[in-house]
């Protein structure tokens, strides 16, 4: 298997300058570690796009009847924002820890195909990079548009040729199509890694929960993703080659792209969502100092949300006129779904019910997840009774409710992760005072910003609307609004500051600072190219704890 | 910490699957995700286009070429079976069979949908059912094809001796995207032939 790590002879080094030679080695690098930190910078960097493009869509609803944005450019940022968090930050930053952590964690020395790897994340970086090129070459040959303006999930009839002339909402198809590849290409490395790479001893049932979460999320990734890539590929049929899938003038469907798209949407909160608890599941026992509770049953909910977030694309469906057993399902299996994912939230509350909790800052994060995404989940299970939807779809209450899952969920856990992280990938400790500084910014950001965006959403203020009139009683809360984002903002530049600070002038962490259980603790910081000198053996789900206690390891319970 | 990494216990015997049909079943599980759609996308669209013409009027079972692509599912068991056994020479004609076998499959596609075009007058364009037909039995071609491009490598590798009894496991792999596709047909070939009809 080839890594970079094979050392060149120092004649054949000479000929290049040390920065071109170091570049040249992460372009073309194979091993698993890098290519993680590449999908993580890369994610990173599409997280200031996204913000940036948050941003103006709040300064525009500040205050009513603004015009700091056209409505033309305002859909547009409704638009990227939604398509650069999803598929550029949000999956590209999941894989990028997966890729990382799962080969350190199963004790291998690589992923089951590292040059798929290196692959999957150029189609995915190209993605990116074919998306935002629409911003300069969207306009095509025909003057219209720029940058994609259909709405991340792109309902027909907008999409059709009529509606979306110019090669904007191409890009947009394309964009997500060469993405899709990456993540299917990366899924089956994860699968094929956690099945077939495991060291010695490590039967399933002694994985760390991160890998079960991990390998949950890529099934979801290949059941839910490919029908996004059939879909596209069905609308590229109906824009280039004149077909009628979506073409309701001749037969065809609007509604047929809605299941379509959201038998892909739905299932991919739940692919953001169970790295997000597969972060909680490592980080809370360890600043909790005791092992996770109940784990068989933790594995089993994670595969029971598997299996269910299958078959629940349809609520996001309830307005558009279902019949009433189709809703009657869709609104049962909504609310099945709260189950296991109830399980999870009292588990992690069991561990640390009675620990000894250190509340560094990965922990804080952990723990404002609980709470935001206990508060996001009661929300989802009010959206998910098809009345109460009818009320409320397509209100800021939506709105509300999903940032509170990706932003309070998905987001907290993945700056946890970070930081938990960040030690074992630099080999440095960050700064614990910036940490508490940005957590403490981002908590009252987030809950300025989303805990008051229900409010105008409950008052019959639209989704994606670019302004409104003064006296609706929607004035105060959206100005909240948008000074949340500011403090949100805010967090988010102590938070880089601090990575760069950390980076170059932290303190050495060692191999194991957390005095954690799991195996990439057990080799340095950062890991070298092969990870493990010697393949490790383990023995109980807990290897690191059976070394450091001898007289009382854990598999004489397990 | 360097002890850390020495976390030795007694051998342990455990069995771990081999990553080539690992990956290649979760390959096919990404397509079968594929393939669903656009047969669900089929069956909704049956009996719904506007205008002729309609499956009924222009579409004949193709039997030929059903049965040439199921039996080089056989052909190509027996390839990686005899490769099993060390015979290079039978498998390569065997490979080579498998391989007539799915040209013969295309030229027939190619055939009908000549036909189709320019004695029925039915393009992508014209119905909805031109649209279903022509995207999920072109998807269905185009994999075909892939899968073909793939057994010519192995073919051209074969004929200059590059392949051997070590390489059988991964011919197997190969085989298992083959019969993939094979079963794919079966059912675009009920869906659109008889469903459909």
């Amino acid at each position: 298997m080839p890594t970079e790590s094979v050392v060149k002879p120092a004649a054949e080094l000479g000929t290049r300058s040390p920065l071109v030679e170091r570049l040249h080695s992460w372009v073309t690098t194979v091993d698993h570690k890098r290519l993680g930190l590449l999908y993580i910078f890369y994610a990173l960097i599409f997280l200031l796009f996204g913000g940036i493009e948050a941003t103006i869509m709040r300064i525009q609803l500040i205050r009513p009847l603004n015009s700091f944005v056209s409505p033309q450019v305002f859909n547009r940022m409704f638009t990227m924002h939604g398509t650069t968090m999803i598929f550029f930050f949000a999956m590209p930053i999941m894989f990028g820890f997966a890729n990382y952590l799962v080969p350190l964690m199963i004790g291998a020395r690589d992923m089951a195909f590292p040059r798929l790897n290196a692959f999957s994340f150029w189609m995915t970086a190209f993605g990116g990079l074919l998306l935002y090129f629409s911003f300069v070459g969207g306009d095509g040959l025909y003057g219209a548009g720029s940058a994609p303006d259909v709405g991340w999930f792109a309902y027909a009839p907008l999409t059709s040729k009529t509606f979306s002339q110019g090669h904007s909402t191409d890009f947009w198809i394309l964009a997500l199509l060469v993405s899709g590849f990456g993540s299917v290409g990366t899924a089956i490395n994860i699968i094929a890694t956690i099945i077939c790479m495991r060291c010695k001893g490590m039967s399933l049932g002694k994985m760390p929960l991160l890998a079960w979460l991990t390998l949950t999320m890529a099934g979801l990734v290949i059941l839910a993703v490919s029908p996004l890539t059939a879909a596209q590929l069905m609308l590229l049929v109906d824009r280039y080659l004149g077909g009628h899938f979506f073409d309701t003038q001749a037969g065809g469907s609007a509604v047929m792209w809605m299941h379509f798209f959201w038998v892909f949407g739905h299932p991919e909160v739940y692919v953001l969502v169970l790295p997000a608890f597969a972060f909680a599941s490592e980080i809370i026992p360890v600043f909790s100092r005791k092992a996770i509770f109940g784990y068989p049953i933790m594995v089993a909910a994670t595969v029971c949300i598997g299996f269910i977030g299958m078959s629940v694309w349809a609520h996001h469906m309830f307005t558009v006129g279902m019949t009433s057993t189709a809703n009657s399902f869709f609104v049962l299996s909504t609310m099945a779904i709260a189950v296991p994912t109830g399980i999870k939230i009292f588990n992690w509350l069991a561990t640390m019910w009675g620990g000894q909790i250190e509340f560094r800052t990965p922990m804080l994060f952990c723990v404002a997840f609980l709470f935001q995404f206990l508060i996001a989940g009661l929300t989802g299970i009010m959206m998910g009774a098809a009345p109460f939807d009818w009320q409320l779809s397509a209100s800021y209450f939506v709105v509300a409710h999903f940032h509170y899952v990706i932003v309070g969920g998905i987001l907290f856990t993945l700056f946890a992760a970070v930081y938990y992280w960040f030690p074992k990938m630099s080999g440095k400790m960050y700064s614990e005072t910036l940490g508490k500084l940005h957590f403490w910014l981002f908590v009252i950001g987030f809950h300025l910003t989303f805990d008051f965006m229900h409010i105008p959403g409950i008052l019959g203020m639209p989704r994606r609307i670019y302004t409104y009139e003064p006296g609706r009683g929607w004035d105060i809360w959206n100005l909240i609004v948008t000074i949340g984002v500011f403090f949100q903002a805010a967090g988010l530049l102590v938070f880089i500051a601090n990575l760069f600070r950390s980076y170059f002038r932290g303190r050495v962490a060692g191999s194991d600072p957390w005095d954690a259980w799991t195996l990439e603790w057990s080799t340095t910081s950062p890991p070298p190219a092969y990870n493990f000198a010697v393949i490790p053996g383990v023995k109980s789900r807990r290897p690191l704890w059976d070394l450091k206690h001898p007289e009382d390891p854990d598999w004489h319970y397990e | 910490m360097s002890a850390l990494s020495a976390v030795v216990v007694e051998p342990d015997i455990r069995w771990n699957p081999a990553r080539g049909p690992v990956a290649m079943y979760c390959l096919i599980g990404a397509e079968t995700a594929i393939f669903a759609i656009f047969v669900v996308a089929y069956i909704f669209y049956i009996g719904k286009s506007l205008t002729g013409p309609q499956p009924r009027d222009v579409l004949q079972l193709p039997v030929f070429a059903t049965i040439c692509l199921l039996a080089s599912s056989l052909t190509i068991h027996v390839a990686v079976k005899l490769l099993r056994a060390g015979r290079v020479f039978s498998f390569g004609l065997s490979w080579l069979l498998t391989v007539v076998l799915g040209a013969i499959f295309l030229v027939a596609t190619l055939r009908e949908w000549h036909h189709l075009i320019y004695d029925d007058r039915l393009t992508i364009q014209t119905n909805l059912f031109g649209t279903t037909y022509y995207s999920l039995v072109g998807l269905h071609a185009f994999h075909v094809t892939v899968g073909l491009l793939a057994l010519l490598t192995v073919l051209a590798l074969t004929l200059r001796g590059n392949v051997g009894i070590q390489h059988a496991a991964r011919a197997a792999v190969l085989s298992m995207y083959w019969h993939f596709v094979d079963v794919v047909w079966v059912v675009v070939f009920v869906v659109v032939y008889v469903i459909g009809r």
